[in-house]
């Protein structure tokens, strides 16, 4: 039952996170290293979850190149969060209709 | 002024609640995969609310990672949420008394905090509005996700793996081309992460440090190269705080 702590564990610091800023603060961050550095975040964390995790993704490496290509192209021409990530799961599933 | 309704809130909360319910049908399939049962990945998904910080966090469970490692996770990759809330405070009327800040606070989202941030002033009807269909698409997604991943054709259920990449992809991408910053701090986190992972003598590093690691550097080596210049609303009196727009 090792895995309730887990779960405890992720939702109260995730909470956290959010509630102590929200309801305790009333001034803006300073420094503009630091304000640049949490702007940078959740991109460098998007970078580092999605490679090369993503190619493993499908359990074929070869599918999952194929629908990181296509989300990627999508991705540069602004298409919505919902069609890039149905386009590589689609690409995906066909690229694997067609392997052996 | 017209005051925002809850009904208005609604109305707004609409489209991501759809883009929530796509994308975390794909994390329920993805968790369902990974082993954990249907109602512990809807209650990840429904304490949590949270896409990255939710696969980081089920990866390292996976991996056997211990206790410190997933709460440090947790406050790397979910970092960005307080300035968010920080930047949000600054907007909230009356009606946010203590306890609702509490409440709300749950529903920091990068999508709500975009919407709601781009209102002059947020009261809580409209912000719990506006955080009613994205909730419900999360949770209910994950649901529908984690349920059916398992009368889902096997081939099938294996290409939704990717979904939560695409989003990742989605999200990342359109940013990375118009900001160099953005750019600096996608590339150096990917090239690193995959240094990580592939070098022999790096793979006693787990997933989740790998992750943490990976953030910290990258953030850090944009910042310092690309720092972001913002008007911060000024109300003391010092007046050397004028950060100005010099990119």
């Amino acid at each position: 039952m090792s895995i309730v702590i887990y779960l405890v564990a992720m939702a109260l610091t995730t909470y956290l996170i959010r509630m102590i800023p929200f309801t305790a603060f009333r001034k803006q961050i300073r420094s503009e290293f630091l304000r640049s550095f949490l702007y940078y975040v959740p991109f460098a964390v998007l970078g580092a979850m999605t490679f090369p995790a993503v190619f493993y993704s499908t359990g074929n490496v070869i599918t999952a190149i194929a629908g990181t290509l296509v989300a990627v192209i999508l991705a540069l021409f602004n298409r919505s969060l919902i069609i890039v990530a149905l386009s590589a799961v689609l690409t995906a599933f066909i690229t694997g209709i067609f392997l052996p | 002024m017209q005051t925002l309704t809850y009904k208005n809130g609604l109305t707004d909360g609409l489209p991501i609640g759809i883009g929530y319910l796509s994308v975390s049908f794909g994390f329920g399939v993805m968790a369902k995969s990974m082993g954990f049962s249907v109602i512990e990945s809807v209650i990840i998904a429904g304490t949590n609310l949270a896409s990255a910080g939710q696969v980081a966090g089920i990866t390292i469970i996976t991996a056997c990672g211990t206790l410190f490692e997933i709460i440090l996770a947790m406050l790397v990759i979910n970092l960005r949420y307080s300035l968010m809330a920080l930047t949000l405070t600054q907007k909230l009327d009356k009606s946010f008394t203590t306890p609702m800040r509490v409440f709300c606070s749950t529903f920091i989202t990068d999508e709500i905090f975009a919407v709601s941030s781009a209102k002059p002033h947020i009261n809580t009807k409209y912000f719990l509005g506006l955080a009613t269909l994205p909730y419900l698409g999360w949770t209910g997604g994950t649901l529908l996700g984690a349920a059916a991943g398992s009368i889902m054709p096997k081939s099938l259920a294996a290409a939704m793996g990717i979904a939560i990449y695409g989003m990742f992809i989605a999200i990342f991408v359109p940013p990375a081309r118009k900001f160099t910053g953005a750019l600096i701090a996608v590339l150096v986190a990917s090239i690193l992460s995959c240094i990580i992972k592939y070098v022999p003598f790096l793979s006693f590093i787990s997933d989740g440090f790998s992750i943490i690691i990976c953030a910290v550097v990258a953030a850090g080596v944009a910042a310092k190269l690309k720092p972001i210049f913002e008007n911060v609303p000024e109300n003391d009196t010092s007046g050397e705080m004028t950060a100005e727009a010099k990119q």
